[in-house]
């Protein structure tokens, strides 16, 4: 499968990572001839310089029998008409566009095939925000992922070594936690996938993996650590694109106060946000965190550009006081050094981005695929279609399906029903599977698994 | 500066203006009057005098924005001057010449104080002719405010323009000013035939209703009776006079703007809107409240209180009782509220909610930068920021104003030997272009000398053209300019 990437920014370079490495053939276009070289003595890819919405351009690129376009140039408008060449010229037929500014998303039909052809639009800012929230909604929770709109959630909690579970094992789980319905998909223990089985014990500093049904989730959280009470006051680290969406879309609920260091950003952002309390100010400052009650402060989120402020603001936060403290960290060599040590949760932007790209490029009917742990696993909503014959899931009970190693079907979503306690449940056609992946190297055999023919979209 | 191009605007202005004599002498031919002659007199001489200036300004280059300072202020000036002329030729009002001027003066600046008695002896002609010129007043200043004064940087429409966002709420409502002038003149008389129909239905003869729509829609106050609205005693009829002075009390612009896009919420969007309304429920109440608490003072507190209020404090200035006789609460709470006023772009006087709102909020900042040293708090009407560069104007006009009221006070009660309270009233009543004060200028201001009266026509044209206008032209740089 020939993907076309256009530009070579963050987010284009991480795909591009991700995507090669996984034998898709990549063709990456950029104006910048030095970070394309860079790229390309890193990964084996094409790359072209120039333009990325001029047809001649795309030409070179191949456009002409790319089956997939992603346009993620850092300009909205760049990326639409690309779109638009594309569709025109070369009829691609697959495209991506990351399109951010709010008001091109007014419209419902505006990106319609008749008028400005784009199939997907991605925002990773939006992206992460949404995670964000789903964070200081969910006190307690490290990660909070949507699966079957909403109606199933994954849960990612650190056993903390006061927690009643550590030291229990996986069977007597259930009897814990008697009143909610919750099933234990996997253990990372120091960085390493466990499959649970019903022996596994729990031992602490483990980050636990629960499938839920989405009204059931905080009582999975009350359960597993002290009950945490609501978040009610939050400080922002930040005024960037992340932080005045994060901020724009607390502010109704959450008491908020967000700290840019920059005195004109800052006057734009107390001028457009109408009940946060903006300051301006160094986040690392800590006078200015001891005067605005850091220590009564639910959450801390330090989300500069810049991973070292970021990281260094959250542990001075947390020194003085803060509840909870989380930093946006896009070096992927910084998480594992800070997470669950001083920082309570790292948040990897990159994470947040190919996984709403990956949920478009990965074959079978795959609706939904959240990336894990910086990327090693990877939970995945499928579609099963088809029949006996022609499926290698439909007509089958769970605990028959010949699934690759370190993998687990989580959930089954039949309609609006949510499946948990499965072995026996047989898969019909039309359900919606949650799979978890320990490891990622067996993505190609479970898009197999789900596949009835040869089709991506 | 171009003085020739000036005299002959206003020589164009004072000619239209002439026109407005001729009705009066209608109405005197219809009752039979014998005040023909006067009107027929007064128009010769004003038309004669504007044709004079038209002609003798001609050809010459066009104008500066600048001399609309000059402009606006001749403009009052002459029309003063020249409505007086009826008052002081006419044998039946006997008026001295300061007491013409004073009168008519009143009547342009819609303030609505008086210096006649025994209206209801008076020729109907002359009660047409004051009403007429409350009239003819509240639409020019409907057209200053919304169009001219933000020309010239003054006002509150300056300041009304950066709150609400929308396509036509720009600097103009439509993109030619004589456009604007023409929607506004609809909607100015759309509202004063909706006010005359309404005051007849309630009861009134249509010749009072006629002549009381004009004044209830400039925020006037003029009355055909001594008694003023008291006189009708009819509660339909103070209901009507309530409910138009309640919305002519509202930013013609955004009266404009709900009707041309056909959709009332646009009135609730509105901050400054959202405080008139709260101010004069609020000050109803209290007055209403002061009033039950003497049962003295009123016989049907809550219809007094009610009327009062809105009466007051949209600066109309109609009485349906001596209200300096109440408790002194409720006539010092009712003069304060006149200070704030109405709405910017409104025919109302007064600091104009508009300005007290963003003081008020101002004061609330300063609080949070105390608590928040690194805080930035812009100053924000809706969802707007409001530059600095207004604030400040706010604040400068502010100053202008506690300044001038302060020194017109001294001056009054050195003047004419009033009381602190009544010369405070004086002022008050002028400078917002209200009406009737307090103590012996509770009904009229027969009794007080010349000086203070040419002193009282210097705050009622202070008021009406928000300060700035008039000082600007008392300033040596702008004449060197």
């Amino acid at each position: 499968m020939k993907i076309l990437i256009l530009g070579a920014g963050r987010v284009g370079g991480i795909l591009a990572h991700r995507l090669a490495s996984e034998a898709f053939d990549i063709t990456l276009v950029d104006r910048d001839a030095a970070r394309l070289r860079e790229l390309r003595e890193q990964l084996d890819i094409q790359t072209v310089t120039g333009w990325a919405s001029h047809p001649d351009v795309l030409a070179r690129a191949g456009a002409e029998d790319a089956d997939m376009l992603v346009a993620v140039t850092g300009s909205d408008e760049v990326n639409m008409v690309a779109c638009q060449v594309c569709y025109s010229t070369f009829r691609t037929h697959a495209k991506i566009a990351r399109v951010r500014s709010a008001a091109y998303l007014q419209s419902e039909s505006f990106f319609h095939r008749d008028h400005l052809p784009v199939d997907v639009l991605i925002n990773p800012e939006q992206v992460v925000t949404d995670q964000i929230c789903q964070l200081l909604e969910n006190p307690g929770a490290l990660q909070v992922l949507d699966f079957a709109e909403g109606r199933v959630k994954l849960v990612a909690v650190r056993a903390a070594s006061d927690s009643a579970l550590v030291g229990k094992q996986v069977r007597r789980v259930r009897e814990q936690l008697p009143r909610v319905k919750a099933r234990l998909a996997a253990i990372f223990r120091r960085d390493r996938p466990i499959l649970p089985k019903g022996d596994t014990r729990i031992e602490a500093n483990d980050e636990l993996f629960f499938i839920a049904a989405a009204g059931q989730i905080g009582a999975v959280l009350a359960e597993l650590r002290d009950v945490e009470r609501p978040f009610r006051r939050v400080i922002i680290a930040g005024g960037g694109e992340i932080g005045a969406r994060l901020a724009r879309a607390i502010e109704p609920r959450f008491s908020v106060k967000l700290v840019e260091q920059n005195p004109e950003r800052a006057a734009q952002l107390a001028e457009s946000l109408q009940r946060t309390l903006v300051l301006n100010a160094d986040a690392t400052n800590r006078e200015l965190l001891l005067n605005e009650n850091i220590q009564q402060c639910d959450a801390f989120c330090a989300l500069t550009d810049d991973d070292e402020t970021n990281i260094i603001s959250c542990l001075m936060a947390k020194r003085l006081g803060a509840h909870q403290v989380m930093a946006l960290i896009g070096n992927p060599a910084y998480a594992p050094l800070v997470q669950g040590i001083e920082i309570d949760i790292a948040i990897s932007p990159e994470q947040a981005t190919t996984s709403s790209l990956l949920t478009h490029i990965r074959r079978g009917d795959v609706v939904r695929v959240h990336s894990l742990r910086r990327g090693d696993a990877e939970a995945l909503e499928a579609v099963a279609h088809g029949d006996r014959k022609s499926s290698k899931v439909v007509g089958r009970p769970v605990k028959s399906i010949k699934l690759p190693p370190d993998t687990t079907i989580g959930a089954i979503v039949r309609g609006d029903q949510v499946l948990l306690s499965l072995s026996d449940v047989v898969v019909k056609s039309e359900d919606h599977l949650i799979l978890f992946l320990a490891n990622r190297r067996h993505v190609a055999a479970v898009e197999r698994l789900f596949q009835v023919g040869l089709s991506f979209f | 500066m171009h003085l020739p191009v000036i005299l002959h605007v206003t020589g164009i202005l004072l000619t239209l203006f002439s026109i407005a004599l001729l009705a009066p002498a209608f109405v005197a031919a219809i009752y039979g009057e014998p005040t023909i002659p006067t009107f027929a007199l007064a128009f010769a001489l004003s038309s004669l005098t504007g044709l004079a200036l038209w002609i003798l300004g001609r050809g010459q280059r066009e104008l500066r924005t600048g001399d609309g300072f000059l402009i606006t202020t001749l403009f009052y000036l002459g029309l003063g001057l020249f409505g007086a002329l009826p008052f002081h030729l006419a044998p039946s009002t006997d008026l001295s010449f300061t007491d013409a001027v004073f009168e008519s003066l009143s009547g342009l600046t819609t303030t609505g104080a008086t210096v006649l008695t025994g209206l209801e002896q008076l020729p109907k002609s002359i009660l047409f002719y004051r009403q007429l010129l409350q009239w003819c007043g509240g639409m020019g200043i409907i057209v200053l405010a919304v169009a001219i004064l933000p020309m010239l940087g003054i006002g509150g429409m300056q300041l009304y323009r950066t709150e609400s966002p929308g396509p036509v709420k720009d600097s103009k409502l439509t993109p030619r000013i004589t456009q604007t002038a023409k929607a506004l003149w609809y909607l100015y008389l759309g509202l004063t035939i909706a006010c005359a129909l309404g005051y007849w239905l309630a009861g009134m003869h249509p010749f009072d209703a006629i002549c009381h729509s004009f004044s209830t829609v400039a925020i006037g106050g003029f009355s055909t009776y001594d008694a003023s609205i008291g006189h009708f005693q009819s509660p339909a009829i103070e209901g009507v006079a309530i409910l138009f002075m309640a919305v002519s009390g509202i930013n013609f612009g955004l009266h404009f703007l709900a009707w041309r896009q056909r959709n009332p919420l646009h009135y609730f969007r509105d901050m400054e809107v959202r405080l008139y309304l709260a101010v004069l429920a609020g000050l109803a109440l209290a007055v209403c409240a002061i009033l039950v608490a003497h049962p003295s003072a009123s016989a049907s507190p809550v219809r007094d209180g009610l009327f009062q209020a809105v009466s007051i404090a949209t600066t109309t200035g109609f009485t349906t009782q001596d209200f300096s006789l109440w408790p002194s609460a409720a006539p010092i709470l009712l003069l304060f509220a006149a200070c704030a006023g109405g709405c910017a772009g409104s025919t109302a006087g007064g600091i104009k909610m508009i300005r007290v709102l963003l003081i008020f909020r101002q004061g609330l900042r300063e609080v949070r930068r105390l608590i928040h040293p690194n805080g930035m708090f812009p100053l924000k009407l809706g969802k707007r920021k409001v530059p600095d560069r207004v604030v400040d104007a706010v604040w400068g006009f502010l100053s202008a104003y506690a300044l001038i009221f302060l020194a017109l006070i001294c001056l009054l009660m050195a003047l004419a030997d009033l009381d602190f309270a009544t010369a405070f009233s004086a002022v008050a009543a002028c400078l917002n272009n209200l009406g009737p004060g307090l103590g012996e200028l509770a009904s009229n201001y027969q009794a007080l000398p010349d000086s203070v009266t040419w002193l009282l026509m210097l705050a009622m044209l202070l008021g009406r053209l928000e300060i700035f206008t008039l000082v600007v032209l008392f300033t040596p740089a702008f004449w060197r300019r």
